[in-house]
C-alpha cells in the first residue's frame, strides 16, 4: 500500500477548511483511507539518521496518508484534494478533455523506430499548455512521477516517464534504440557530455538510479528519445537529457512514456495529465500528441477514456447487503468519483468511469465503492445462512492425536523450519544431496533456505545443539510435512507427513526410542508381527551408527528407520552425548 | 528430635507461668546449654500447635577464654603481685612467669610494685603495697554471673579493649502455650503407610505437617509446542463453525494457483524474486486443466466477465514456474476450481498451514509462517455477511482488535467466474497469520523466541494451556 505524504496546511488550504487531527482521521476512514502517521521533514530526519542532521530541517507538519494499491488518482495532493471535495460534495468531479494544439498546429509527434521492438517497444505522449508551477506544485508534479514510477510503473521496468520544457526542444520526437557507445549527452544534474556506456558505469554509485541500471544494462540496444535537431530528450528508463529539463518557469510540457506494457502506459499518462492540467490556462484540458509506430499505424494520445457500465441498484444492495434506492445508489457512485445517473428504466444505474479510476475494470470494483461511500460502520453485520458440516483432513486429525499422545509418552514437541540447507539435510546427515529427492530453491537470500526439508531430524538436532544447557535426558518429536520430488504431481513435489522423536542422554537409549515405536504402534492399533503387523529389521544407514539401525515394517512396507545416529552426524550438528531417533512415514497410516 | 524428657521439662516449666518464658531463663532454669533449649523449641514447634515461639535477637556480654581464666584466676597483675615475696624477685625471673610481661606493666602502673635496676645481683622487683584489690576480676567474676548490668560501659569497654569481654548476639525464644498445648509428647508420623491403613493406627497417630509453601516434584511428561497449542485452538474454533479443512499439504505450487487464478497479474511486484521463492528443481509445473487455464489466460489479457482485464501478454512460462506457496488462498483456488467442477454446493473451508515469503527478515518477519484462512462460498453472500462472520470468528478467539491482524475481502469474478462457479455465488474469505495472535496473547515480541530450532525448550515446557477466548 503506497504512502502519500502532503503538508497539512497546504492540504487544508486545498480543501478549504481546517481539520483536527482527529477529524482528519476520520474523513480518511470514511473514504477508505487510512492516516498513517503525522510528522515532519526533521521529525523523520531525527529518527532515521539522528538529531545533527535533523537541524534546520523543516518542521512543517505533513501528513503520511495510505491509498490502496491501486488507486494512482490519489498520489499526490492534487488527487487527494479532488477525491475528497468530491466526496464531500463540494466539488463536482471534472472532465478531462484531449485537445487539439489551439494554433490549428500540427499536434507534437513521436515516432517510434523498430530498434526499440527487443528492449521497450511502447512510447505514449502528451503536452501540457501554458502550466502555472509554484514550488509546491512543481515538487508535487515531480514526486508524482516518482510515486508511479515506483508503483504502476514497477520500479520503471513497465513505464518509465520523461517529462520536458516543450520550449526548449523540437519535434517530430524519434524514439528509438541505439548501440550504448553511439548515445553521447548531458544528463540532468551533470555538467558534460557522456556516452550511455560512461552513463551506466557513473550510475553504478548513484543510490537512487543504480535500481534501474539492470533493466537494460544487458541489452546491445539502449532507448533513447530524440528532437528534431537531434537533441537527448531522454534515455527512458534511466534518465532524462539535461537540456529539455522542466523547471518552476516552464509552461509547456512534453510528456512521453516509455513502455513495455502499453495498458500501463496509457493509465500512468492518463494519471500525469489528469493531475496536473488542473494549472493548465485551460483546466482540464490536455493537448493531443501522434505516435506514430513503425508500422505506420499512428495512434493519439492521451486516450483519457471515458467508459459507461450498466448495473441494477439491486446488484449493489444485494453483493453489500443494504437497501438502498437506485437514486441515492447513484449519488454514493458519485461521490467516489463515479458519476451516475439512474437511466429511467427499473432501477438500472448508468455508471461512468473517468479516465483517473482505471483500478475499476469490474462492476465489483463499483460495488466496493459504493460500500466505501455508504460506510463499511453503516452496513448491518449478518450471519450467512450457508449450512455445512465440518470434516477434518485426515492427516490433520491423525497428527493431532498422535501429538497429544507423544507428549503424553513424555517427549516434547519442537517445531522447526521447513526450509534449510543443502548441508543439513545431506552432508551433516551422513547422505548424499542426489539421493534426497529434494526441492532446491532457486534465489535463496541465505543458504538457511536453499532447500525443503527431506526429514525433520536436523530440525530436531538443531533443536537440541540450542538447548544444550537443559537436563538431560532431551525427549523431542514432531509431527509435520518433508517434501520430496514427486513426477506423479502436477508440480513435480509432494509433501509427505513425518514423524520424528529423538532421545538425547549420557546412554544412546536405542531402547527408549523402540519403546516409543511399540507405543505407537500401540496407538495406531497396528500388532507386532511379521505380516498384517509391523516389525524391526536390522539395516544400514549411513545416517546411523553401524549394527545400530533398524528398518520398520508395517503391514509389509516400509515406513523408516530407527536407530543409534551416527558419531559424526552427531558431532556435525554440535552435539556431543549419544542419541537416538525414529524417522517415520505416517501417511500408511491413514 | 530432641530429648523427650528435656522437651517434657520445658512443657511443665510453661505450664506453671501465666504468659510465656524466655529460653534463656529456660536454660538457665534447667541447667542446660541454651543451644538444647533452641533444638527442644523447635522438636515442640514441628509437633503442631502445643507451643508457639517468636524468635528474637538479643545482645548479650560474654567472658572471652582469657576472661574466663582471670575470672578463675586472677588478673595478670595480681597473679605477678601475689608472686613476689616480701625480699622480692629477679626481674628476669619474674618475666619468665605466664603473666609476667603484662602483669609486669600493669602492676607497675598500679604502682603495686617498684624496679630496683642497680640491685646487685641484677634488677629486682619489690611489693610496695601490702595488699591489692584485684578490680579486673571482680569485674568479670561479675559479668560471667550474669550481672554484666551492674558495670558501667565504660568499664565494660575498657574490658573489651583488653579483649577480656565480648558482646554478642543472642537468638533467643519467647515461647507461649499453643492451641493444643500439653506436658506430654506423642511422636509424628511422616506418613501414611499402608500397615497404619490396614491396622487401623492413623486414629491413634499425629502426623507431621506439610510444609505447603514448598514446591511439588516436577512432573515426569512431554509438552506440546504452544504455536501448535495456539493452532488446535483455531482448528477448533473453524470446526466449532462448520468449516471443513482443506488439503494444504503441498508447499510446492505452481504461479498458476498461487498467482494466475487470483487474478493476480504476472508483472505483480509479489511475484518479484525478492518476495518469494522460486523452485529450480523441479522448475516448472506440467499439468494444468488446459481448458480452465485458456480461460485465466483470456480474463488476464483480454478480460471478461464483465471485466476490462488487465490487458496485457499474459505468458504461459510465467505460470508454469514452481514456486513455495506464498499463501494458503492457493489451496482455497484448487478447492474451488474443483468445487466449481461439481453441482454447486455451498462450502465453508478453513486452513492452517504453512506459508513461505523470500523477505527480509526481522523480529516478527520469518521466511516462513502459518496463515489461517477461511473461505466461504455461497450464493447472495454479502459484504455484510463478510462482517458477521468476522466478527463471530474474532468473538471466539477474544480479539477485540482484529482489524489489526488480518485480511478479509470477497474474491473477485475474474477469479471465479473461469473456475465455472456460478454467476451468483460469492467468496468471501479472510486470512490471518497464527504467529501474530500467538505472539500477542502471550507477549512475545521476538518472533524466534517462538518458532524454529533456536527456541527455549523451557518455554516449550512452561507454556500454559491455551484458551483463546479467556
Amino acid at each position: 500500500m503506497p504512502t502519500v505524504s502532503v503538508k497539512r496546511d497546504l492540504l487544508f488550504e486545498a480543501l478549504g477548511q481546517k481539520y483536527t487531527d482527529e477529524e482528519f482521521d476520520e474523513l480518511c476512514f470514511e473514504f477508505g483511507l487510512e492516516l498513517d502517521e503525522i510528522t515532519s521533514e526533521k521529525e523523520i530526519l531525527i529518527r532515521e539518521q539522528g538529531g545533527e542532521k535533523a537541524e534546520g530541517a523543516s518542521d512543517v507538519v505533513l501528513y503520511k496518508i495510505d491509498v490502496p494499491a491501486n488507486r494512482y488518482d490519489l498520489l499526490c495532493l492534487e488527487g487527494l484534494v479532488r477525491g475528497l471535495q468530491v466526496f464531500k460534495e463540494k466539488l463536482e468531479a471534472p472532465r478531462y478533455k484531449r485537445v487539439s494544439p489551439a494554433d490549428g498546429g500540427e499536434p507534437q509527434r513521436l515516432v517510434i523506430t523498430e530498434e526499440t521492438a527487443s528492449v521497450r517497444p511502447h512510447a505514449v505522449a502528451a503536452v501540457l499548455r501554458n502550466i502555472t508551477f509554484t514550488q509546491e506544485r512543481y515538487e508535487s508534479f515531480i514526486e508524482l512521477q516518482e510515486k508511479l514510477h515506483q508503483n504502476i510503473c514497477r520500479k520503471r521496468t513497465l513505464v518509465a516517464i520523461g517529462t520536458h520544457d516543450l520550449d526548449t526542444i523540437s519535434g517530430p520526437f524519434t524514439y528509438t534504440a541505439k548501440p550504448p557507445g553511439e548515445i553521447r549527452f548531458k544528463p540532468l544534474s551533470q555538467s558534460r557530455e557522456y556516452t550511455a556506456a560512461e552513463l551506466m558505469s557513473l550510475y553504478k554509485t548513484d543510490s537512487h538510479l543504480r535500481h534501474y541500471l539492470h533493466i537494460i544494462e544487458n541489452e546491445p540496444l539502449y532507448p533513447v528519445i530524440y528532437d528534431s535537431n537531434g537533441i537527448v530528450l531522454s534515455m527512458p528508463p534511466i534518465i532524462n537529457g539535461d537540456h529539455s529539463k522542466i523547471s518552476l518557469n516552464t509552461k509547456n510540457i512534453f510528456i512521453e512514456c516509455t513502455a513495455t506494457d502499453l495498458t500501463k502506459a496509457k493509465i500512468t499518462l492518463d494519471m500525469v495529465v489528469t493531475m496536473f492540467s488542473e494549472y493548465c490556462d485551460e483546466p482540464f484540458t490536455v493537448e493531443e500528441a501522434e505516435v506514430v509506430y513503425p508500422d505506420g499505424r499512428l495512434s493519439v494520445y492521451p486516450e483519457l477514456a471515458y467508459r459507461t457500465e450498466t448495473l441494477s441498484g439491486d446488484f449493489i444492495n444485494k453483493r453489500v447487503g443494504i437497501n438502498e434506492s437506485a437514486e441515492s445508489i447513484a449519488q454514493l457512485l458519485t461521490r467516489m468519483c463515479l458519476r451516475s445517473e439512474v437511466s429511467g428504466e427499473g432501477d438500472l444505474i448508468q455508471v461512468e468511469i473517468p479516465p483517473t479510476r482505471a483500478d475499476v475494470i469490474h462492476a465489483c470494483d463499483i460495488m466496493e465503492d459504493a460500500a466505501i461511500a455508504y460506510g463499511f460502520n453503516n452496513i448491518v453485520r449478518s450471519t450467512p445462512r450457508t449450512y455445512t458440516v465440518a470434516n477434518q483432513l485426515p492427516v490433520n486429525k491423525l497428527t493431532e492425536l498422535l501429538r497429544q499422545d507423544l507428549a503424553a509418552a513424555g517427549f516434547t514437541e519442537a517445531l522447526t523450519f521447513a526450509l534449510c540447507s543443502e548441508e543439513d539435510i545431506a552432508d551433516k546427515l551422513r547422505k548424499n544431496i542426489t539421493e534426497t529427492r529434494a526441492v532446491h530453491i532457486s534465489n535463496p537470500k541465505t543458504a538457511d533456505f536453499q532447500v525443503a526439508r527431506t526429514s525433520l531430524l536436523p530440525g530436531l538436532l538443531k533443536t537440541i545443539a540450542a538447548n544444550r544447557k537443559m537436563p538431560l535426558p532431551l525427549k523431542l518429536f514432531e509431527i509435520s510435512d518433508v517434501v520430496l520430488k514427486d513426477e506423479t504431481k502436477d508440480v513435480g513435489a509432494r509433501n509427505n507427513r513425518r514423524l520424528c522423536a529423538v532421545y538425547y542422554n549420557k546412554s544412546p537409549g536405542f531402547e527408549v526410542i523402540h519403546g516409543l515405536l511399540d507405543r505407537v504402534m500401540q496407538l495406531l492399533d497396528v500388532k507386532p508381527g511379521r505380516n498384517q503387523g509391523y516389525h524391526i529389521q536390522a539395516a544400514e544407514d549411513s545416517t546411523f551408527f553401524p549394527g545400530r539401525c533398524a528398518e520398520i515394517f508395517s503391514c509389509g512396507k516400509s515406513i523408516g528407520h530407527l536407530g543409534v545416529l551416527h558419531p559424526d552426524v552427531i558431532s556435525r550438528f554440535e552435539l556431543t552425548m549419544p542419541c537416538s531417533a525414529i524417522d517415520i512415514d505416517i501417511e500408511p497410516f491413514l | 528430635m530432641a530429648d523427650t524428657g528435656l522437651l517434657e521439662a520445658l512443657l511443665r516449666l510453661l505450664e506453671k507461668v501465666d504468659g510465656g518464658i524466655e529460653s534463656q531463663d529456660v536454660a538457665a532454669d534447667l541447667g542446660v546449654d541454651h543451644q538444647l533449649i533452641v533444638g527442644a523449641v523447635k522438636s515442640l514447634q514441628a509437633l503442631g500447635e502445643v507451643i508457639s515461639a517468636q524468635q528474637k535477637s538479643s545482645k548479650r556480654w560474654e567472658l572471652t577464654g582469657e576472661g574466663r581464666e582471670i575470672a578463675e584466676q586472677g588478673s595478670h597483675e595480681a597473679r605477678v603481685f601475689n608472686a613476689i615475696p616480701d625480699e622480692g624477685l629477679p626481674q628476669n625471673e619474674l618475666m619468665k612467669m605466664p603473666s609476667g610481661k603484662v602483669g609486669f606493666s600493669k602492676a607497675m602502673s598500679n604502682k603495686w610494685i617498684r624496679l630496683d635496676k642497680a640491685h646487685e645481683g641484677g634488677p629486682r622487683v619489690f611489693k610496695t603495697v601490702e595488699t591489692i584489690e584485684d578490680t579486673v576480676r571482680d569485674k568479670l567474676q561479675l559479668v560471667q554471673k550474669g550481672l554484666s548490668a551492674k558495670l558501667e560501659d565504660k568499664e565494660k569497654n575498657e574490658l573489651k579493649k583488653r579483649k577480656l569481654l565480648s558482646e554478642v548476639t543472642v537468638k533467643s525464644y519467647w515461647i507461649t502455650k499453643g492451641s493444643s498445648f500439653s506436658t506430654t509428647i506423642t511422636k509424628q508420623e511422616t506418613e501414611l503407610t499402608p500397615e497404619m491403613i490396614a491396622s487401623g493406627s492413623w486414629k491413634e497417630k499425629k502426623f507431621k505437617p506439610y510444609n505447603f509453601e514448598a514446591m511439588g516434584v516436577a512432573a515426569d511428561c512431554g509438552h506440546l509446542h504452544p504455536l501448535m497449542k495456539v493452532r488446535t485452538q483455531f482448528r477448533q474454533i473453524f470446526l466449532e463453525m462448520g468449516f471443513t479443512e482443506m488439503p494444504t499439504n503441498n508447499f510446492i505450487e505452481s504461479s498458476f494457483w498461487n498467482f494466475d487464478s487470483l487474478f493476480q497479474p504476472q508483472q505483480h511486484p509479489a511475484r518479484d524474486q525478492h518476495d518469494t521463492f522460486f523452485i529450480s528443481d523441479p522448475a516448472l509445473a506440467h499439468e494444468f486443466p488446459q481448458d480452465y487455464l485458456e480461460r485465466v489466460k483470456q480474463v488476464h489479457s483480454e478480460g471478461g466477465y464483465g471485466s476490462q482485464g488487465y490487458k496485457y501478454d499474459w505468458k504461459i512460462e510465467e505460470a508454469q514456474k514452481n514456486l513455495l506457496r506464498t499463501h494458503t488462498t492457493a489451496v482455497s483456488a484448487r478447492m474451488l476450481y474443483k468445487l466449481a467442477q461439481q453441482k454447486f454446493t455451498p462450502v465453508k473451508y478453513f486452513s492452517i498451514d504453512r506459508v513461505f515469503r523470500n523477505e527480509t527478515l526481522d523480529a516478527t518477519h520469518l521466511a516462513e509462517f502459518h496463515q489461517i484462512e477461511g473461505v466461504v462460498a455461497d450464493y447472495g453472500l454479502t459484504l455484510g455477511n463478510l462482517m458477521g462472520i468476522l466478527h463471530q470468528f474474532f468473538t471466539k478467539l477474544g480479539l477485540k482488535k482484529w482489524v489489526e491482524v488480518g485480511n478479509s475481502g470477497v474474491f473477485r469474478p475474474e477469479m471465479l467466474l473461469p473456475m465455472g462457479l456460478p454467476e451468483g455465488v460469492s467468496v468471501i474469505a479472510w486470512g490471518l497469520s497464527l504467529e501474530r495472535p500467538t505472539m500477542i496473547k502471550y507477549g512475545i515480541n521476538n518472533i524466534r523466541e517462538l518458532v524454529g530450532h533456536k527456541v527455549n525448550l523451557q518455554m516449550v515446557y512452561d507454556s500454559p494451556i491455551c484458551r483463546l477466548d479467556s
